[in-house]
Order: C-alpha cells, then structure tokens, then sequence
C-alpha cells in the first residue's frame, strides 16, 4: 500500500515553505522512498536491539577547564541582523 | 618531466627536504594547473592563492630550519562542509552563501598547526547530501576523465581536484559513501578510516552517527601519511575515539601473504557493470597472486543496509539542519514574525534534495511513525554489524566494488532519487557498521573510465586495510590518467 503522507503537517514541524508544485513532487517521491525504507520491518523483528552508534560511547568528559570563547566580532559579523552584540529576529509574540 | 602538482605528497614530501624543490614552487604549479582546467572541471567553490602563497613561504622557512613535520608545504584542498576560520564556508548552499567560520575544524587546524599549505575550498552536493554533485547550489562538477560526466558525490570537488592534479590531496566526508564513491569515479584513492578515528569538530554536520572525514590522494601510502596527521582523540569531539597518534605509513608494505581475503558475494549482483565486475575480480585475482587466501562470504543484510540508510541519515539530517533558521548566519528572508522569517528562510536557501531528506526524515521522526522507520532502522544496523561481525571471523579484510557502475553522465539520473540512491549501496554498510573502508582504482573499463576496489576492515584496523590496499595498488600498478591532465604534457 501506497504512503500517504500529509505533507502541508510534515513541512510545518520542519519550518518548511514550500510551493504548490515542489508538494505535489515530494508527496510522490516520499511515497515512493518510503515504500521502499519499509523493507526494514521485513527483518528488524523483536529480539534485534536498535544501534544508535556503531561505536557507543558514554560518560565522554574532559577537563572542566576554562578556554577562550569564540570572537564576538566574528561571530556577529555573520548574523542577518545584530543589535547591541546580540542577534535580532523579528518578533516573537503577539502584542495587544 | 612530471609535473610537480602531479607527484605524490611522499614524493614531493621527500623532494622538499633534500631541498629540490620548495613549497612556494608546488603551490605555483597546482594554481598553474587550477588555472588551465579549472574552468571545464569546476571543482573549486573558493580558491585563496595569495594566502596559499604567503603559507607556502612560511612552511619553505620552517623546512629550511629543520625538523618540519612530513605535510610541511604540501598544498590541499578541503570540501567545503569543513570550517575554516576566516575563509567562506558553505556546504554548497544558498542558505550558507557568505558564511565565514569563526573557527577551524579540526583536521584543518592540525594540519595547518604543521605547516600545511590550504589551495581553496571544493565543490560538493548541498550538505553532502548526493551521490554525482548535481546537488551543489553552485553548479556541478565535471569528472575529469570525461567532463560529460559526473564525478561522484557528495565530495565530487575533492575528488575532481586531486584527479585532475588541482591538489596534491584533499580531505571530504563520507556519510554513506560520498568520499569512496567520487574517488572510484575519479580515479583516485579514497579513504574512510573508523568512525571516530578523525575529529569531527568544524565539520558542519549531515548525519551526526554517520559522518566520517576522509581523504582523497593518488596513493596509498599518501592515505596513510595524511591520516596519521588528522588522526587521534580530540577534546572537542565527544565521539572522537580515544586512540593513541600514530604514523599509520609503518608497515604499510609488509605485504599480504597469508592475508584471509573476504570477496563479498552480494556485491556482485544485479545492477552491477559488467566492467566493474570483471575489473574487480581481477583485483581479487592478484591479491590471490601475492598470497592472499581469498574465499567468498556474504553480508546477507546488504539489501536492507540501504533503505535503513535512507531512514536514518534523513532522520539526523532533519534535526542537524534545523539551526538554519535565519538568525545567527547565512541567509535570512523576512516574515511578520519569527516563524514566518524561519519558514521562509528555509524554503528559499534549501535545495531540492535537501528539502527531500528534510521532509523525509522530519515525516519518518514524527510522531505515530518513530517506531515503524527509525526504530526498526536502528534495528537493521545491528543485524548489519552482525553480518560484519561473522564475515570477520573468518576473513581479515572484504573486497567488492566501490560502487556498481563507473561515472555516468550529468543529468542521468537527478529525476529518480530512488535510483540515485542505489549509487552507495556497497559504501553504505561501513557507515552503518563503523568499519574503516577504501577505495583504490581497479582499472579502466570499455569506456575508458576508472574503476574503484573496496576493502573494507574490522574497527580500527588501518593498519591491515592500509596494508592490502598498498599490495594491490602496487600490484595493478595502474598508470592512467585523465586526457585532461595527459594533453596539458603533450
């Protein structure tokens, strides 16, 4: 069975915008992708336990040592639009 | 006489310090031979000649003195999804034009710490997502054993520029193949070590349990010498594996006899050329000619590795990607409120592949879906390490094709992401599974254009992967290169 996908949900949890046309184009693509992507339940049964790094590691620490930041001037010098050393967005909430 | 941007690093490496040539005069000849092809090639996003020059100055000082370090003055290239302090990097992206790292990854900060001299930044598939180049927002890269053709992806520029004698050598990434494959279709050795041998700190992230910095060289034993400067435990790199520096050059050519040699037979199955076949069976056969025991084994889950690949990469890349959003670099596209601006931003700085593994990995990630794609995804990568696991138990290393067909051409296959796809589908698995992997070139096939062996070889064994690999390479003793190059000579 053919995935249906709705895309207009998909691309708004991923801040997406896309045209009329690219929609109808993924909306087949995906489908087709995905139809195959399926093919991992056909051998992934209960007993097989997920890999999430091929190589695990945890508890990675290093010395809690202090180091020079990054340069503000750089980093600002790459932002859209700055004000007073931080980056400026447009707004955020509503106002009354 | 050879050029000098055509000489190994070992080669010019040696020269610099018997003071037969100098760092200054290396860099000169590869921007002489950027400057000749460059323009059908195409495998540069930004070159920096001046400041290449004024390194190659430092580094011909530092040689005078004494003591430099073996890649002292010898010029490279990087894909441009490595940072660069101060140099434009931008993952072949709209949404990234005009960004300037304010750091170095650091591959790149080592090698420059050693007196290393940086040509420019290449061309590849937007994000490293692609298996011909044709996703780049900048246009595409020719291959330069036909310029009709693609040079493999998604470090296609790394690839083109060390064929074609633009760099000595060069560094990529390899996600799901995207160094081995574009080496294979150009000609060139291309290295995956471990997962975790190479920091990845600087590299702007695709599919964080997955990503694996390369090399591109035109010899073994230059892949063994590059890694051995780039590799190692790195505080910035939490994956970065706890391994000890080490000159993986030594004993590299201690030779096979003896060595169990795997041939993968699910390698050699539809869809694979007829010329790459035959070519990597002869390949097979000469291991077999220097001692090696070869026998078959099966890595049964081949076929799964791909469609959990195309799960699993998108999933990661759908949350790496998210922090372009318009606020702290690259593009921004108003909107009357922040999400307005994000979504905007997106849609306009995005390529279409990108915006496919997005929506992709977003719809398989989301709720009601998780276990049904990812999970059982993460499930077929276990059964993959398996199927390694119980092929290495009887073999020390595995030998197929790099990749099932040799460069084909621009515009062959951008409408059919699924058959786009199948490119990696013998690269996949050692992302999967973490193993280090290589590719060096097999021959020529009927239509003149190179063929890659794979050898693939149990976690953190370099040494045995290195050492195979530089047996057969001198065995094949393969002397071709592009016409492109060959006609400069003439």
């Amino acid at each position: 069975m053919p995935v249906e996908i709705d895309i207009d949900h998909v691309a708004r949890l991923a801040r997406l915008e896309l045209s009329d046309e690219e929609k109808e184009r993924l909306r087949a693509q995906l489908a087709v992708i995905l139809d195959n992507a399926a093919k991992v339940g056909e051998v992934a049964t209960e007993d097989v336990p997920p890999t999430a790094y091929a190589i695990p590691r945890s508890n990675v620490l290093r010395p809690d040592e202090l180091t020079p930041s990054l340069p503000v001037e750089e980093v600002l010098a790459n932002a859209p639009e700055v004000e007073d050393d931080r980056f400026k967005v447009p707004r955020i909430v509503e106002v009354e | 006489m050879t050029a000098l941007c055509d000489r190994s690093a070992t080669e010019l490496s040696a020269m610099l310090r018997g003071g037969e040539t100098s760092s200054v005069e290396i860099t000169a000849s590869c921007f002489q031979r950027i400057e000749a092809v460059e323009d059908r090639v195409r495998a540069f996003l930004a070159r920096r000649e001046d400041a290449a020059q004024e390194q190659a100055t430092a580094a011909d000082s530092r040689i005078a003195s004494g003591g430099a370090p073996a890649v002292a003055g010898i010029p490279l290239a990087l894909k441009d999804v490595l940072s660069t302090r101060g140099v434009e990097t931008t993952c072949g992206s709209k949404i990234l034009d005009g960004y300037v790292p304010p750091y170095d990854c650091t591959p790149w900060k080592r090698l420059k710490d050693d007196g290393s001299v940086l040509l420019g930044k290449t061309n590849c598939d937007e994000f490293a997502m692609g298996s011909s180049n044709e996703n780049s927002a900048f246009g595409p890269v020719h291959n330069p054993w036909d310029l009709t053709m693609v040079p493999g992806g998604s470090s296609g520029g790394s690839a083109a520029a060390v064929a074609a004698g633009e760099a000595i050598w060069a560094l990529g990434t390899d996600t799901g193949g995207s160094v081995r494959q574009p080496a294979s279709l150009c000609g060139v050795v291309g290295l995956k070590p471990t997962y975790g041998l190479i920091s990845r700190y600087g590299l702007i992230a695709f599919a964080s349990s997955l990503d694996t910095i390369g090399t591109f060289t035109r010899g073994v034993r230059d892949a063994a010498m590059l890694l051995s400067f780039i590799a190692g435990k790195d505080l910035l790199d939490a994956t970065s594996l706890d391994t000890p520096r080490r000159d993986y050059t030594e004993g590299i050519d201690g030779g096979i006899d003896g060595l169990r040699v795997g041939v993968v037979r699910e390698a050699f199955g539809e869809g694979v050329e007829a010329g790459v076949e035959s070519s990597v069976r002869d390949a097979v056969d000469r291991l077999a000619g220097l001692g090696a025991t070869v026998g078959e084994t099966s890595l049964p889950h081949t076929d799964y590795a791909l469609s959990a690949y195309y799960l699993i990469a998108p999933s990661e890349a759908s949350s790496n990607l998210a922090r372009y959003d318009g606020v702290r670099y690259g593009l921004r596209v108003d909107g009357a409120d922040s999400i307005e601006m994000m979504t905007r931003t997106r849609g306009a700085g995005f390529g279409a592949e990108v915006k496919r593994r997005i929506m992709l990995g977003t719809y398989a990630l989301s709720a009601g879906y998780y276990e049904a794609y990812y999970g059982q995804a993460q499930k077929v990568r276990t059964l993959i390490i398996r199927d390694y696991e119980a092929a290495f138990s009887d073999f020390d290393v595995l030998v197929s094709p790099t990749s099932p067909t040799t460069a084909f051409p621009i515009g062959a296959k951008v409408d059919d992401p699924l058959a786009m796809y199948l490119n990696d589908v013998f690269t996949i698995p050692a992302n999967l599974s973490g193993m280090p992997a290589i590719s060096i070139p097999s021959g020529l096939d009927e239509k003149g254009l190179p063929v890659g062996v794979q050898i693939t070889a149990p976690v953190l064994r370099e040494d045995v992967l290195l050492r195979a690999a530089f047996a057969l390479e001198q065995a094949i003793a393969l002397e071709g290169r592009p016409r492109l190059v060959t006609d400069l000579a003439a």
